[in-house]
């Protein structure tokens, strides 16, 4: 073609422009932010590296979900049973402890019934074509019935095992092994960022999230697609619901509760986009991070839970400002 | 008889108080693309226009301009002899210009009659005037002659064409002295569309201008008392109806001359790849047969709303079959886009922004879309998509560049790019060149040449009648939902796809 010639004298010079480099570093940029901020605040309670390694036990839990929620949101959905989901596995696994299944029988049996619990989600927002935040909103209601059902309405003490150590404080002598629980999220990070990047069905949920049109017209089956969105990101908060379990040390049906927003939260200080297409596992976990960092480094201050509060929901607001800012200069 | 361009500068002031509405010399450009060169038009009170022109000629931009949503570069408007530039559609409303949209835009959830004051309802301090409220609807209802439409019912209870009487009404109780009506019969049945003419005939009779844009030919020969032809941005002929034959109206619309942007190396037809009988899908098509041979490029003319979208999309697996058969190669049956994938047929929406291409994705990610391996890397992607950025010569500065950077023209080649990187057998192209310019049209015309030389199958859908007599080999007429028998493009032209597409055909 003749037309070729003087068009792809075009220079494809930088693979990442500046523009690009910003979206990827906005949200380190706020971390490092708000741990400059707080260790020149209060440095000598904030700025110490068993505060950080408690930073980051505190972080296991909402990262974890985080990751599952950060797929769902990319795909263009929501989930706001999360919360509830969670309590409702650390009752699940507490009760198989007791009636005597050992406990990495009992893990897994709770990470199943989350799987379960995703796919009966992805079921009803395929099958009746109903936005997931209605489902989901549902859900927010009947999960948390059900833990308390299950639990007859009080705690569930199971027998101690293993699973109680997922979450201790590591040795200040060894601080550089990190908690098991720490490694659980990191690892899992790392696999589904991948999964990401790397497979079909990752660019498909960017895809189905970015335009379920265009992923229809391209043979893409978007009903199968989100039905697998939900299962993998329920497991995930399986995942979560073994560390919050390990946390407490017990099952308790009303623990959890509103922990679905700071969740959803860290996914968009993270930089995703709730109408989907847009996400990052990194910058996910980092959004996590910078809202633990803000209530421990607040806590570090002796201020109180109210002041927290309103950090917490300036930052959401803050960042949400500033990647559209970013977008609308792009665009 | 008909007057070519002559719109008397002679007697300015006398022929300026005499027109209700005047426009003269508008001009629009938006970026590169000229919309309007350079149009005049005239309306009397008590006078039905008819505006006609092919897709694309200009006519809703010209009363987009009218009606205040665009301003216009250029040109000047007179309303009632007095200048007349609205600034927005408000304006434009509150000096008795209104326009009913194709799309009619009324609150669903809202009764009638607050349909008909919406913006405007009487009050008294904060609280609605029900009682006044309820008298004005009426009386808007009553001179359109339907006081029968009940004033409290929500609107999305009423019919399609009882809805667009509420539009109209709303107009009236405005005090409109200009009403435009776009398309208005598109969606309206025949008896229906009998009663919107009574209509049109009473606001006539009560001193109203009106313009009435129509694809359908034998409509505005029966409605309008004079007629403006659109062709390119300009105003190309005017008279008044009664005095032209359908015939004529047409040599204006489609007068022009073919520009040599059309490639044609000679090639041969090959075996059948995609043969479909009486397909009907849930409402259009109705009746659809073809048969597409390798190394041939089929065009589909008609116009918009024919039902030519639907019959693709059908074919494509991405609306259901009611009735008959596809057959592609050795697959016979109805089968999901993911099935007419793997069968090697790729399709290009008509409407890339909602549903051709993934805007906030990058152009690695929309090409290869279609086909992945269950692993890959980034950078398989982009030396996939490299070699397509190269040879459709899509300017861009990476393949990971977002898709919404990009030009019109250049998301079209993507959009492209993308069966050809699927390397599909055949090719279903729904306006391929519509909305981009002529520069990279070329270019898109350059690649279906090359493609049918090579062998593949090429299905094109367009509204732009010289594009598809440049570069089909047959093409086949779709009217109302019924496609008509294909035939070699020799024996076509562009006059008879018109009266066919128009309906008028029978007729003549």
């Amino acid at each position: 073609m003749k037309t070729v010639s003087a068009d792809s004298l075009t220079p494809v010079s930088s693979r990442f422009g500046w523009s690009d480099l910003l979206t990827r570093l906005g949200p380190l940029i706020g971390l490092l932010f708000v741990l400059v901020l707080f260790s020149v605040l209060e440095p000598q309670k904030f700025l110490r590296l068993n505060n950080f390694e408690l930073i980051l036990r505190q972080t296991a839990v909402v990262g974890t979900a985080a990751l599952g929620m950060t797929l769902i949101i990319i795909s263009g959905g929501i989930d706001l049973s999360v919360g509830s989901a969670i309590a409702l596995y650390t009752v699940v696994i507490a009760l198989l402890l007791k009636i005597g299944i050992p406990s990495f029988g009992a893990a897994t049996g709770g990470i199943l019934v989350a799987a379960l619990c995703g796919c009966l989600i992805g079921l009803l927002i395929t099958r009746l074509k109903l936005a997931p935040f209605i489902i989901t909103l549902g859900m927010w209601g009947s999960l948390r019935g059900t833990a308390k059902g299950l639990a007859d309405n009080s705690m569930v003490y199971p027998p101690v095992t293993f699973l109680n150590e997922l979450l201790r404080p590591v040795s200040p002598d060894h601080i550089w092994l990190l908690t098991p629980g720490a490694w659980m999220m990191l690892l899992l990070a790392v696999l589904v960022a991948a999964m990401l990047r790397y497979t079909r069905f990752g660019r498909h949920i960017f895809a189905v999230g970015s335009n379920e049109q265009t992923a229809r017209l391209c043979g893409i089956n978007v009903e199968w697609t989100k039905l697998r969105i939900y299962m993998l990101a329920a497991a995930l908060a399986g995942v979560a619901g073994l560390l919050q379990f390990s946390y407490l040390t017990m099952g308790d049906p009303t623990t959890a509760t509103g922990m679905e927003l700071d969740i959803i939260a860290a996914v968009v200080i993270g930089g995703a986009s709730l109408s989907g297409g847009q996400g990052s596992i990194l910058g996910s976990l980092v959004g996590a991070l910078i809202m633990t960092i803000v209530s421990n480094g607040c806590t570090k201050m002796e201020l109180d839970n109210w002041v927290q509060e309103i950090v917490t929901g300036g930052i959401i607001i803050l960042a949400v400002t500033l990647d559209r800012l970013r977008h609308r200069r792009t665009a | 008889m008909v007057q070519q361009r002559e719109t008397g500068f002679s007697a300015e002031n006398a022929s300026l108080t005499e027109y209700r509405l005047r426009m003269e010399g508008i001009r629009k450009r938006f970026g590169a693309t000229i919309a309007l060169a350079g149009v005049d038009l005239a309306v009397r009170g008590g006078q039905v226009l008819a505006l006609v022109g092919e897709n694309g000629a200009g006519k809703s931009t010209l009363m987009k301009v009218l009606s205040g949503a665009h301003p216009a570069d250029e040109g000047r408007m007179w309303l009632d002899g007095k200048p007349y530039q609205p600034r927005n559609p408000l304006e434009a409303r509150r000096a008795g210009v209104g326009m009913i949209y194709q799309e009619l835009s009324l609150a669903r959830h809202l009764s009638v009659m607050e349909n008909v004051l919406l913006g405007m309802e009487p009050a008294l301090g904060p609280f609605m005037d029900w009682k006044s409220i309820r008298q004005r609807a009426a009386a808007a209802m009553e001179q359109l002659g339907r006081p029968d439409i009940p004033l409290e019912a929500p609107v999305m209870r009423l019919s399609v064409a009882e809805q667009q009487m509420v539009e109209i009404a709303r107009a009236v109780a405005v005090g409109c002295r200009v009403l435009i009506l776009d398309e208005p019969t598109s969606s309206l049945t025949k008896k229906d569309a009998r009663h919107l003419f009574d209509l049109v005939r009473r606001l006539k009779a009560k001193g109203h201008a009106i313009v009435y844009i129509s694809h359908f030919l034998e409509e505005v020969k029966e409605i309008s008392d004079c007629f403006t032809v659109l062709r390119d941005g300009h105003s190309v002929g005017e008279g008044q109806t009664a005095q032209v034959s359908t015939d004529q109206i047409i040599t204006m619309m489609v007068g022009r001359t073919v520009e040599q942007l059309y490639p044609r190396t000679p090639r041969k037809a090959g075996s059948v790849v995609l043969e479909i009988q009486d397909l009907a899908g849930m409402e259009k098509p109705q009746s659809a047969s073809l048969t597409l041979c390798k190394g041939e490029v089929l065009g589909i003319a008609g116009l918009v709303g024919a039902g030519r979208t639907e019959l693709i999309r059908t074919i494509f697996g991405l609306a259901p079959v009611q009735q008959g058969t596809i057959r592609v190669g050795a697959y016979v049956g109805p089968a999901s886009a993911g099935r007419r994938w793997m069968q090697r047929i790729g399709i290009v929406s008509e409407d890339r922004k909602l549903e051709g291409l993934a805007l906030s994705l990058n152009i690695a990610d929309n090409v290869t879309l279609s086909h992945l391996p269950a692993f890959l890397s980034p950078r398989w992607q982009d030396r996939q998509t490299d070699q397509w950025i190269d040879r459709l010569g899509i300017k861009c500065r990476s393949p990971r560049q977002l898709v919404s950077d990009l030009s019109g023209g250049n998301q079209q080649k993507v959009a492209v790019a993308r069966l050809l990187y699927h390397d599909v057998d055949v090719l279903l192209l729904d306006e391929p060149t519509r909305g981009i310019d002529v520069a990279a049209k070329a270019q898109i015309y350059q690649v279906i040449n090359d493609l049918a030389c090579r062998g593949k199958a090429i299905l094109v859908v367009s509204s732009y009648l010289p594009e598809l007599m440049g570069i089909c080999d047959r093409i086949a007429v779709m009217c109302r939902g019924v496609l008509s028998k294909a035939r070699p493009v020799e024996e076509m032209d562009e006059h008879q796809i018109m009266l066919e597409a128009t309906g008028a055909g029978e007729n003549v």
